[in-house]
């Protein structure tokens, strides 16, 4: 994956603004900001503790250039996806979905910031409902609790008992569903086949963008 | 018509003063006290049978002076409209019954204030004549537009479409000014995305196939003597004869020229591969569409932007204004780069990226084209290599070492007005002027401004100028007038905007030129007293030459003749005042407005002894501002003292001292003085008039002294049109401060 990303750093050099025009999912609107912060000032998170940059100055860094750390920074991961930002733009900019897609180019790029929790559950999520066609939550949870190790993991679980508890008895949890496979989807194959099918286009249709087409 | 006066009042019981008043009562003041040979009391005065029964009164029964004891005298004026006859209002409704307590123990106070406001209209309207005009008029209904640049081009074709002569006089060889500098100009149609045509050749086409308007270019002006209407004007043109104009009114659009980038060294000004906005334009016309090349022929393949170079300045070193049209340039001349090839990098480098009128689009469409826009503030540019290197402080991301690599730079310098001789800082007046008998002053270090109208005015040969050198004109209350009546300016002479701001501002000016020329040909005012008949008469014998009229006419309407008497021209007045109030041996006055029909209104009042603890307190009120705010606040039924009688005054800078001490002399415990906001915010309607009255009067507390009366018995208050609510309380609070002093010594003598 590295090798991807030094190959488009070359191929844009110093024009990184273009890079994320062509290669990030709406990235051609990064250049329709117009400095103004309603965004930032819209932002629910108030940019607690461990938001790198707030969305404006993301874009005035891909404007400036400044490749590395946009691309690593983890403010695109910070955003809950609450379209306040969006919804607010004087210039109707689609800041939610140019994060969005900012992140993901980071992580094919294998620049995203490691084990950054939005990105774990993501992934976590995504794995988990892929595999059965359905969310296993107790084995969601499970994997959510212990990614931090096994310590951290048995911690947080004696915290959430009384929860869980009162979701076992209002059968909310199935403790059962942690053992073996849980509850799957009636045809795992045919969600399979339509996930894999879909993995195809996107790839043949990135692989097109990464080369220019 | 002088020999037969006969004098009436007419009381208005209607409106609710019937009940609240005792008409009877204020019939006979009228018949005792105003000496009126005609009083008549009517129920619905201003209906048709009450205006009906003065008019046949006037018609049949040779009534010449009518005072009305009705409403204000700003209300029902087309009701009691009598232009034949001279007028009083006695202010009954708005200065008394509305500002009044409706109870039993106000009622004696209150019909003591109104007997007393029908005295003082009885008063003035005996000191009248009903005024018959200017006799100096002239009626030449020419216009001059100088300078041939959009400005003055779309003047020109505006009065001449409304019917007008126009003669327009450019200072260089062609018309079109700056505008036909322009390679392209930014967008005034639909969709506003790309820079257009800039225009100039079908304007210039349309003068051209004009037959009212005559050009003349490689021209300036000689010299302007006269008045609206008659202004003479010779037009000197380069390797020609002088020609002598007959002109009504003038229209000065002589624009702007771009600061000095040469001043600007820290941000490469002077540098090979700097220039600015007009320069910029020379390389694009150069190129035609084409790639654009710098001075030494290498194409442009990156270029900079710098936004307010010299401008909002706060090092007070250059100019502190926002010119307002140098960010949409930028934006359009940075498109010139990416029409031609998008792949050529444009930043602009902005503080706050101001795109006025529909420039929104045009930036958002300068954007979408790949333009890029960092907000940050330049520190200097530096050849580097075979171009320049910008630093700047990047604002977004608080960088303070950024920097950018580009072929060329272009600084928005802005615009400085060419408004002529700065008339009120001598320093500034061309050092090498041919004025005769002048000496040479000290060595010139700048390029001097020289006089663009070159008037033969005893205050100064341009109009007066405001802050930062652009002409003097209330922008938003009455934007084109000058302090030179029958004189306009439109354009960025007057303040900073881009073409089609000034195209309006042409149009708007053009049309109040009209206005001047017509009213002068009719022996009217110009603005703010449109349409006035009234002038200013000296009676010359008892003038002791002391100049303080001449000096103080806020609009240089008064010259000196050749004995060193103050010599009028009607046309150029305003009808103000200030002369009147200015002159200390008081023989300027109007027919209708002078130091009598004031001054026997002061006297008309009834002033109670020392032991009726009833206090008179005198108010001269702008009737711009303050007077209207008075009636608003009795609209709101905001009640006041009722000690006070209100006077109007057409401005603070009409008043004469030797009311003032009249009035206290007579037996008044206070007088306030109601005026406009003077300063750099003037609210004044006559710029000067309420800071000249202001001046005179501060001096006033050493008459107090004299007399030994509290120096607080005068008060001068700035009153605007919307203090309806407060200024009720500032006059009772005041009326008490004087209580509080006991009554004036002056009663009973």
């Amino acid at each position: 994956m590295s090798n991807m990303n030094e190959q488009m750093a070359a191929k844009y050099k110093n024009n990184f603004l273009k890079e994320i025009e062509e290669q990030a999912e709406m990235g051609d609107w990064v250049k329709m900001c117009m400095q103004c912060g309603v965004c930032s000032g819209s932002c629910p998170t108030n940019f607690h503790a461990g938001w790198d940059h707030p969305p404006q100055e993301i874009f005035m860094m891909i404007r400036a250039g400044k490749r590395e750390e946009v691309l690593t920074s983890n403010s695109m991961w910070q955003c809950t996806s609450c379209y306040n930002c969006y919804v607010r733009c004087p210039r109707k900019v689609p800041i939610t979905h140019i994060m969005h897609g900012i992140a993901e180019y980071a992580y094919r790029l294998g620049l995203a910031p490691k084990m950054q929790p939005s990105l774990h559950l993501s992934q976590t999520f995504w794995n988990n409902a892929t595999k059965h066609g359905r969310v296993n939550e107790v084995q969601l949870t499970q994997s959510l609790y212990f990614k931090d190790g096994i310590g951290a993991g048995i911690k947080k679980a004696m915290e959430m008992k009384d929860v869980a508890l009162g979701l076992v008895k209002a059968k909310r949890l199935n403790i059962m569903e942690a053992l073996g496979g849980g509850h799957k989807c009636k045809d795992v194959d045919g969600i399979h086949k339509m996930l894999a099918k879909a993995k195809e286009l996107e790839a043949k249709r990135k692989a097109g963008k990464a080369a220019g087409a | 018509m002088a020999a037969e006066k006969k004098h009436a009042a007419y009381i208005c019981s209607g409106c609710g003063l019937g009940e609240r008043l005792d008409i009877d009562a204020l019939e006979g003041v009228a018949k005792k006290d105003g000496k009126m040979q005609v009083v008549r009391t009517h129920d619905f005065l201003c209906s048709q049978g009450g205006v009906a029964m003065i008019q046949n009164d006037i018609d049949n029964d040779g009534v010449t002076h009518v005072a009305i004891a009705a409403c204000s005298r700003r209300a029902k004026t087309e009701a009691f409209n009598f232009p034949t006859t001279a007028i009083s209002r006695g202010n009954l409704r708005e200065g008394v019954i509305w500002v009044r307590p409706d109870t039993d123990e106000a009622r004696e106070t209150t019909q003591e204030m109104a007997e007393d406001y029908v005295r003082m209209a009885c008063a003035e309207v005996k000191a009248m004549t009903q005024p018959a005009g200017n006799p100096n008029t002239g009626t030449v209904k020419t216009l001059l537009v100088v300078g041939g640049g959009m400005t003055g081009m779309t003047a020109a074709l505006e009065a001449s479409k409304a019917g007008y002569k126009v003669v327009l006089v450019e200072k260089t060889g062609a018309l079109g000014g700056w505008a036909a500098k322009l390679y392209k100009r930014v967008p005034t149609r639909e969709p506003f995305k790309a820079p257009q045509d800039n225009g100039v050749a079908d304007l210039v086409s349309q003068i051209e196939a004009d037959s009212n308007i005559k050009v003349y270019t490689n021209a300036t002006i000689a010299k302007t003597s006269g008045a609206p209407g008659r202004f003479k004007v010779d037009i000197a043109v380069e390797s020609g004869p002088t020609v002598t104009e007959d002109i009504g009114a003038i229209l000065q659009a002589t624009g702007f020229n771009l600061y000095d980038v040469n001043k600007l060294p820290q941000l490469g000004g002077g540098q090979a591969n700097v220039v600015d906005q007009a320069g910029l334009e020379a390389l694009a016309r150069a190129a035609n569409g084409g790639a654009i090349k710098r001075a030494d022929g290498k194409e442009v393949k990156s270029v900079v932007f710098v936004q307010c170079a010299g401008q909002r300045d706060t090092s007070g070193e250059h100019l502190s204004y926002c010119s307002g049209y140098c960010c949409n340039t930028s934006i359009k001349q940075a498109m010139y780069f990416k029409d031609n090839n998008p792949d050529i990098d444009t930043v602009v480098l902005f503080t706050d990226l101001r795109t006025p009128g529909n420039g929104e689009d045009f930036y958002r469409s300068a954007q979408n084209k790949g333009v890029i826009f960092s907000k940050g503030v330049v520190s200097g540019v530096t050849a580097s290599g075979g171009g320049c290197t910008v630093k700047f402080h990047d604002l977004i991301l608080d960088d303070k070492n950024a920097q950018i690599d580009a072929d060329l730079v272009v600084l928005a310098t802005g615009a400085v007005p060419n408004s002529g001789v700065n008339i009120d800082n001598p320093v500034d007046a061309p050092a090498a002027a041919p004025a005769e008998g002048e000496a040479p002053a000290a060595p010139v270090v700048e390029e001097k401004p020289i006089s663009i109208l070159n008037l033969d005015y005893r205050q100064g040969p341009d109009v007066p100028q405001f802050k930062y050198g652009f002409t003097d004109s209330h922008f938003i209350c009455f934007p084109y007038e000058t302090r030179r009546t029958g004189i306009y300016t439109a354009g960025p002479v007057r303040r900073p905007m881009d073409i089609a701001q000034a195209q309006e501002d042409a149009t708007g000016a053009a049309m109040k030129a009209i206005q001047a020329m017509e009213n002068a040909g009719l022996g009217k005012a110009a603005h703010p007293r449109a349409g006035d008949l009234s002038f200013p008469s000296v009676r010359l014998e008892g003038c002791t030459q002391c100049k303080r009229c001449t000096v103080e006419c806020p609009f240089g309407a008064i010259d000196e003749d050749e004995k060193r008497f103050p010599l009028f021209n009607e046309s150029r007045c305003r009808r103000c005042g200030t002369c009147m109030g200015a002159c200390p041996v008081r023989v300027i006055s109007f027919e209708n407005y002078s130091v009598n029909t004031v001054g026997a209104q002061i006297k008309a009042v009834n002033i109670p002894d020392e032991f009726s603890e009833k206090p008179r307190i005198l108010i001269l009120a702008c009737e711009n501002d303050a007077y209207p705010a008075l009636d608003m606040a009795a609209m709101n039924r905001n009640e006041y003292s009722a000690w006070v009688r209100a006077i109007p005054v057409r401005c603070l800078g009409s008043v004469n001292t030797i009311w003032i001490t009249d009035a206290l002399n007579s037996g008044y415990d206070g007088v306030m003085l109601m005026g406009c906001k003077h300063g750099e915010d003037y609210q004044c309607h006559f710029v000067k008039g309420s800071e000249l009255g202001r001046y005179r009067l501060s001096k006033v507390g050493d008459t107090l002294k004299g007399m030994n009366l509290e120096t607080e018995r005068v008060f001068d208050m700035e009153v605007a049109i919307t203090d309806m609510d407060t200024l009720p309380k500032k006059i009772n609070e005041y009326a008490e401060m004087i209580q509080g002093f006991g009554p004036s010594p002056f009663k009973g003598f």
